[in-house]
């Protein structure tokens, strides 16, 4: 189980009940759960979507959609079932929030479900987990029925004459599936490959109906938005990027943990304040700000507030919350090469461009960082990279590029030290954090 | 076919529970088929991997072709149709785990157990397979032995995990 991390600058909403036994029902009902879910059931479903988009509440898997206005996209009429689908396919690089949600909070997954449902109109929800997190599968089971048990799921939830069904679904390993069209596919039983858009899963979404698909964390944020109001978690961020979210500090510091910090908090004081600083006194040469997909920051890039727009601005993007910190004994091709064997790894072969770009580049970047690059490759991965971009059904394609385009601009004197057969420049570093 | 014959072949080769497990699963969703990923995924948990068996009862069951049933396996990297070690020690290299050790950690696994990635020890007692991100970055490097996460991980730590397991038989 992985242990809970602390610092003074944390404001704990979405993690306030971490490590308090909040996985048992009673505990979590001792500390106030199912209370927003009640006032809920008596509101209007557009004022739930109203508080909602009072919130500020932006989507926490990666692209930051206003999650009020997702909800109130889906049809009010509609010939067909509406559903919630829960994205816990959690597979980013540097991404591990969600697990401690699962883990530490199952019902505020349930809570939150319940109160898109009565948002939106519909009367089932799916909580979709990758199937690496089996544990996290018992203890999520094991909270529905509990909830079930006490009138809180079914026929007739908190005694309103309203129905509502709550299924937990385990995957099977695949990256690709955290994307929501390509979710819809596998819990359908297929491959999960994406549907290209429009019609938008609002609309058109899973088994045909409208479909709301968020992220865990955000539904999970939900019951807290109508436990301290929306206004209010809406204040504790910065404009237009409502409230805190889970941070996932990784790779080269001192204090590696998540943290629930509010958005806008200082990237620099982030990695060395609330990470520590860099491990074994070395300094800083990278951070990947919001996961593998997310383009890399410079340590002279990184004196900005972390919210979706300030990081659009400085040319990345806030992602997943999974900041990867990368000091100066690291080789960055080695790195660029990690991240595109994961991505030819996880393409799902759909569209060309992903699974022939992507595969092309990992060969390149092999032979490059082994020493059999020639100076033209340079231009070609980047060249390669900018094709992929914008031209596939999903944003995998993208994912892999973008990051690949930075590395290549921002570290090519890196890339051009691994040229004429020269070995790695960096290869003497590999002692790590393994003593 | 003998009428005898016809119902052996009926009888589930999962144990009672499993099939009445399924047996519900089905029902859940909307459709049948939504069963189908979770279902090969418990039936490899029992059996130990998707063997033909398998693919032929879970087609049955939902209702399908067994090429669809093939066809869905072969996406999802966790589901596989050859047997594995008792312990199945996925090793993460992916780059929060990299940046920590983790392929120092993948090259310990395989020296101290003698096989390569996705070998078997003689006795089928371990696996090793270098995995892509399962999650614990922050609690780099890490290793799934079956479904059990192992964090924070140094090689001699990592020792005695393979030693647990070893105990265990």
């Amino acid at each position: 189980m992985p242990n809970i991390s602390h610092h003074p600058d944390e404001v704990p909403v979405v993690s306030y009940r971490f490590g308090k036994g909040a996985a048992n029902i009673e505990t979590y009902l001792q500390l106030g759960g199912y209370e927003s879910v009640r006032k809920c059931v008596t509101m209007e479903p557009d004022a739930i979507v109203a508080e909602m988009k009072a919130s500020g509440l932006r989507g926490r898997g990666g692209a930051g959609f206003p999650t009020g206005m997702k909800w109130s996209f889906v049809p009010k009429q509609s010939a067909k079932p509406k559903y919630i689908l829960v994205n816990g396919d959690e597979s980013e690089p540097g991404t591990c929030k969600d697990r401690l949600i699962f883990e530490h909070d199952p019902h505020a997954v349930i809570e939150g479900v319940i109160i898109a449902g009565l948002a939106v109109g519909a009367q089932m929800g799916f909580i979709y987990l990758r199937g690496e997190y089996r544990y996290l599968l018992t203890i999520m089971e094991r909270a529905i029925a509990d909830a079930y048990a006490k009138g809180f799921l079914g026929k007739n939830i908190f005694g309103s004459g309203k129905e509502f069904e709550v299924i937990s679904h385990t995957g099977a390993g695949a990256y690709e599936v955290g994307e929501e069209s390509a979710l819809m596919e596998s819990l359908e039983g297929k491959r999960g490959i994406p549907r290209i858009r429009p019609p938008f899963p609002a609309v058109v979404g899973l088994y045909g109906g409208p479909t709301v698909i968020n992220n865990a964390e955000t539904i999970a944020t939900v019951p807290h938005v109508f436990r301290i109001g929306g206004a209010e978690y809406a204040k504790l961020g910065t404009e237009r990027n409502g409230g805190t979210r889970l941070f996932c500090l990784s790779g080269h510091v001192n204090n590696p943990g998540v943290y629930e910090l509010p958005m806008g908090y200082n990237l620099k004081k982030m990695v060395y304040e609330v990470g520590g600083g860099i491990a074994n006194g070395r300094k800083l040469k990278a951070v990947v700000p919001g996961g593998s997909s997310t383009p890399v920051l410079l340590p002279e890039e990184i004196d900005i507030g972390m919210d979706f727009d300030q990081v659009g601005k400085a040319g990345s993007m806030l992602g997943s919350g999974g900041v990867v910190i990368i000091d100066d004994q690291t080789c960055m091709v080695e790195f660029a090469l990690r991240t595109m064997k994961f991505y030819q790894h996880e393409s799902c072969g759909w569209c060309i461009p992903c699974r022939e770009g992507t595969d092309w580049l990992k060969k390149t970047l092999t032979r490059f960082h082994a020493g059999g690059g020639v100076e033209k490759d340079i231009d070609n991965i980047r060249y390669l990279s900018e094709n992929m971009l914008g031209r596939t059904f999903c944003p995998l394609g993208d994912a892999a590029a973008m990051p690949t385009i930075a590395f290549v601009k921002k570290f090519r004197h890196e890339f051009e030290a691994h040229l004429d057969g020269k070995p790695c420049p960096f290869a003497h570093a590999e002692d790590l954090a393994l003593a | 076919m003998s009428p005898n014959e016809q119902n052996k072949s009926k009888a589930s080769i999962f144990s009672p529970e499993l099939a009445a497990r399924f047996d519900k699963l089905v029902t859940l969703y909307p459709v049948r088929r939504s069963a189908l990923i979770p279902m090969l995924l418990y039936a490899q948990d029992e059996v130990g991997y998707i063997s033909e068996a398998v693919i032929q009862e879970v087609a049955t069951r939902i209702g399908i072709f067994d090429l669809d049933v093939r066809n869905v396996l072969s996406y999802y990297s966790l589901l596989r149709t050859k047997p594995v070690g008792k312990y199945h020690v996925q090793v993460c290299t992916n780059i929060c785990c990299m940046l920590r050790g983790g392929n120092e950690l993948f090259e310990h696994c395989k020296q101290k157990l003698g096989v390569e990635n996705k070998q078997t020890t003689r006795d089928g007692l371990f696996s090793v397979e270098e995995v892509e991100c399962i999650g614990a970055c922050s609690w780099a490097p890490a290793v799934q032995v079956n479904y059990d996460f192992h964090e924070n991980l140094t090689t001699a730590a990592m020792d005695n995990v393979l030693e647990h397991y070893r105990s265990k038989g």
